[in-house]
C-alpha cells in the first residue's frame, strides 16, 4: 500500500530576507562605545565646566537632572519567568512602586529601566539585547533572581545564559529565587541611590577591577 | 482488541515476542521494519492515537528510538522501540502513518540528532538554527563556552 506523506503548506520563514532588520542591526552595532550622547552636548557642558566658576552651574544642573532621573525611573514591562510574578506584585497596589515614581510602561522607547525577571535562554538573549538597544539613554538594568544573576539552578543546562551580564550591562543584582517584592524594592531603592550619583551625561562608570 | 490478541498478531506478522504488562505491550522492532510496524499498529491493531516519540542515548551501544501509540477505546498501549546501530543516526519516519509524529521527530532530531528518512520538513524546532551539536546526547559538553552569550 502506498502511503503519501503530508505536504507542508506554509513555506518556512527565511529571516535573512528581512533586510530592514539587518540594516537596523548594523546601524546599531556601529555606534561608538562609551558616551552615547551627542558630542555637541558634551562639548557645551565641558566648556561650561572648565570656565572659571562654571562647575557650580554644572554641579547644580547635574544634581537637578539626577534628582529628576531618580524620581522617574520607568521600568519597561518585561517579564521572562516566574520572577515576573513577583515583579507584578511589586508593581501592584500592595507594594506600589508608583510612589517611588516608577510607572511600569509598555514600551521600551519610553523606559529607563529594564528589570530582567527570570531565566534568559540563549534563544531569548538576542531579543533581550534588542529591547535593551531600543531603550533611550540613559538606561539601567536590574538583574532579578538567581537565573538572571548567574543562571541559577539551570546554570549547567545547555540552553541558559549563565548570567544576563553576558548580554547587557547590569547595575543592580537582586538575589533570591524568586526575590520577594521587598527584595526587589530594596534593589530598586539601591538603583535610585546609584542614579543620584550619576555623572553628567550618561557615560557609564568603568567597573573597578577586582584584585 | 485485547493485549493478548494483539501480542499474538504481532508474533504472527513479525515474529516478535511482545512483553505484556496489563494493557501495555512492549515491542522491540528491527529498524528496517519501523515504518511497517507503525502502519500495522495503526491499521490492524487500531492504535490511532500517537502519544509520544523520543530517543535514548545508550552511549557506545548506540541510540534507541521509542514511540508510544495507543488505542484509547480498548484500551491498548503499544510502546514500540528500535535500537539503531552504534554510530548510526538514520531511522525511517512515522509521519506517513501518523501526521502528529512530525513535530516529535523534529524535536528528536533537534535533541538527539536522529535523522528521520522521509520526513517532509526535518529542521530544528526548539533550538536556534545556528545551534551546534545535539544537547541531549551523553557526549554533549554542556559547559563549553560558545560565542555569543554562552
Amino acid at each position: 500500500m502506498e502511503v503519501k506523506g503530508p505536504v507542508p503548506q506554509i513555506p518556512p520563514a527565511v529571516w535573512t530576507e528581512f533586510k530592514d532588520l539587518q540594516e537596523w542591526e548594523k546601524h546599531r552595532q556601529q555606534r561608538p562605545e562609551g558616551d552615547k550622547h551627542s558630542a555637541l552636548f558634551e562639548a557645551v557642558t565641558d566648556g561650561i565646566y572648565n570656565f572659571p566658576g562654571g562647575f557650580v552651574v554644572t554641579s547644580l544642573a547635574d544634581g537637578f537632572l539626577n534628582w529628576a532621573r531618580k524620581s522617574s525611573v520607568w521600568p519597561v514591562t518585561f517579564g521572562l519567568a516566574c520572577c515576573a510574578i513577583e515583579m507584578m506584585a511589586t508593581f501592584a497596589s500592595r507594594f506600589d512602586v508608583e510612589r517611588l515614581g516608577m510607572v511600569p510602561w509598555a514600551s521600551p522607547r519610553h523606559s529607563d529601566l529594564m528589570i530582567v525577571s527570570g531565566t534568559v535562554t540563549i534563544k531569548m538573549a538576542p531579543m533581550l539585547k534588542r529591547i535593551y538597544d531600543q531603550m533611550p539613554d540613559p538606561k539601567w538594568v536590574v538583574s532579578m533572581g538567581s537565573c538572571a544573576n548567574s543562571g541559577g539552578p539551570f546554570r549547567h543546562g545547555y540552553h541558559v545564559v549563565k548570567g544576563v551580564d553576558r548580554v547587557v550591562p547590569v547595575d543592580v543584582y537582586v538575589p533570591g529565587c524568586p526575590p520577594t517584592p521587598d527584595s526587589l524594592m530594596y534593589g530598586l531603592l539601591k538603583l535610585q541611590e546609584q542614579v543620584a550619583e550619576f555623572q553628567k551625561t550618561g557615560a557609564r562608570p568603568t567597573p573597578t577591577e577586582l584584585p | 482488541m485485547t493485549p493478548a490478541v494483539a501480542a499474538s498478531q504481532i508474533q504472527e506478522r513479525f515474529g516478535i515476542a511482545a512483553s505484556v504488562t496489563g494493557a501495555e505491550l512492549g515491542v522491540v522492532v528491527p529498524t528496517e521494519r519501523w515504518q511497517e510496524f507503525g502502519e500495522f499498529a495503526k491499521r490492524t491493531l487500531g492504535c490511532t492515537y500517537f502519544n509520544w516519540l523520543t530517543a535514548v542515548d545508550w552511549k557506545e551501544q548506540g541510540l534507541e528510538v521509542l514511540a508510544r501509540v495507543e488505542d484509547l477505546g480498548a484500551p491498548l498501549v503499544v510502546t514500540m522501540r528500535t535500537r539503531l546501530q552504534p554510530g548510526a543516526t538514520h531511522c525511517s519516519t512515522l509521519t506517513a502513518v501518523f501526521r502528529g509524529a512530525g513535530w516529535m521527530e523534529r524535536e528528536c532530531y533537534d535533541m538527539f540528532g536522529v535523522v528521520f528518512d522521509g520526513h517532509p520538513d526535518l529542521r530544528r524546532i526548539l533550538l536556534g538554527d545556528d545551534w551546534e551539536g545535539y544537547p541531549l546526547r551523553k557526549d554533549y559538553a554542556v559547559d563549553t563556552p560558545h560565542a555569543p552569550y554562552r
